[in-house]
């Protein structure tokens, strides 16, 4: 049962989240989609700021991804797709956020805490005696054991 | 030396604490996004107009003086909130550029009719392409720029008298200035 059970968390975690992208806006050549499809899970939507824009059902966020896919028509490497929505909208849209004075914190602090909870605890269990040994038994206890057996 | 271990939190908590409430006092809506385009110039473009209208709007028509460009649409329900504020500040003689965004031409010229046109002149952005390279995510949105077309401000919230009195009118003073 419970290897049941995560199997099936599992298989819902890798599933991944729901895609908004509808049929009429893909393009027609499988591999210029694929990237498109790429591209758009690196960026965020301003509207709703939690999802990729792939993932917005925004009707603002639709025409981001019109402009995307566009512009991979029109033979636009991945990099200038990327540029181009990072030059009008900042580092915000990109959810992949680039590391630098202002993301420092960002990007710093979950190894930083990582490592000063390691610290913490190395000292904390450290400090603390080993287990104590449990006193031995008194012979009225070792007789209510036995009578349970 | 123990001491301090138990003080440590105490400081810590006390340093999110000021970290979190400075913002929510100083009443900044973290739903806004900063623009890359403040002081950068307008993007190049040209929108034709309302049927009916002479004008539409290009980058062209946003330089020589400060002016307000205001994206607006009449699906837009902050718009019409907004809509007393725009008029105000027409009656000022404050010169409104307008990017009618994804809109019908039928429903722009009802919400016109209904509400006031403000705006010196209107593009239509039928797809929202301008509307993308202003870096507009939404709207209303609303762009002060200075004489040589340079973005020079920008609110993504619908405009109240207030933010005319504090923020928008000095601004618009401080720039015809310069």
């Amino acid at each position: 049962m419970r290897a049941a059970l995560a199997v099936l968390f599992i298989a819902v975690g890798l599933a991944g989240s729901a895609v908004a992208v509808e049929p009429d806006e893909m393009l027609q050549d499988p591999a210029q989609e694929a990237r498109a499809e790429a591209i758009g899970r690196q960026l965020r939507c301003p509207v709703c700021k939690t999802e990729s824009i792939e993932e917005s059902d925004a009707d603002f966020t639709k025409d981001l991804r019109k402009v995307v896919r566009e512009q991979i028509a029109a033979g636009k490497t991945d990099a200038q797709v990327l540029d181009f929505m990072h030059d009008r909208y900042g580092d915000f849209i990109l959810l992949r956020p680039p590391f630098k004075p202002t993301t420092w914190a960002l990007w710093l602090a979950p190894p930083a805490l990582l490592v000063l909870g390691g610290i913490f605890a190395f000292f904390m269990t450290r400090r603390r005696p080993t287990t104590v040994d449990a006193a031995p038994l008194t012979p009225a206890e070792q007789a209510a054991v036995e009578a349970l057996k | 030396m123990r001491r301090l271990i138990f003080i440590a939190p105490v400081l810590v908590f006390v340093g999110l604490v000021v970290y979190f409430a400075t913002p929510l006092l100083r009443g900044t809506d973290p739903s806004l996004i900063p623009s890359p385009l403040i002081d950068k110039p307008v993007p190049a473009f040209d929108l034709p107009p309302l049927p009916g209208y002479q004008k539409g709007l290009s980058s062209a028509d946003l330089k020589g003086k400060v002016q307000i460009v205001n994206i607006f649409a009449s699906w837009c329900v902050p718009c019409r909130a907004e809509a007393p504020a725009l008029m105000a500040l027409k009656g000022m003689n404050v010169t409104i550029r307008g990017i009618d965004q994804k809109d019908r031409p039928e429903d722009a010229l009802e919400f016109l009719n209904e509400l006031g046109d403000p705006y010196a002149s209107i593009g239509m952005d039928i797809d929202r392409k301008v509307s993308i390279d202003w870096g507009a995510y939404g709207a209303p949105e609303t762009f002060i720029v200075d004489a040589e077309g340079r973005i020079r401000y920008k609110q993504a919230a619908p405009i109240t008298q207030e933010d005319i009195d504090d923020t928008i009118l000095p601004l618009l003073k401080k720039l015809a200035a310069q």
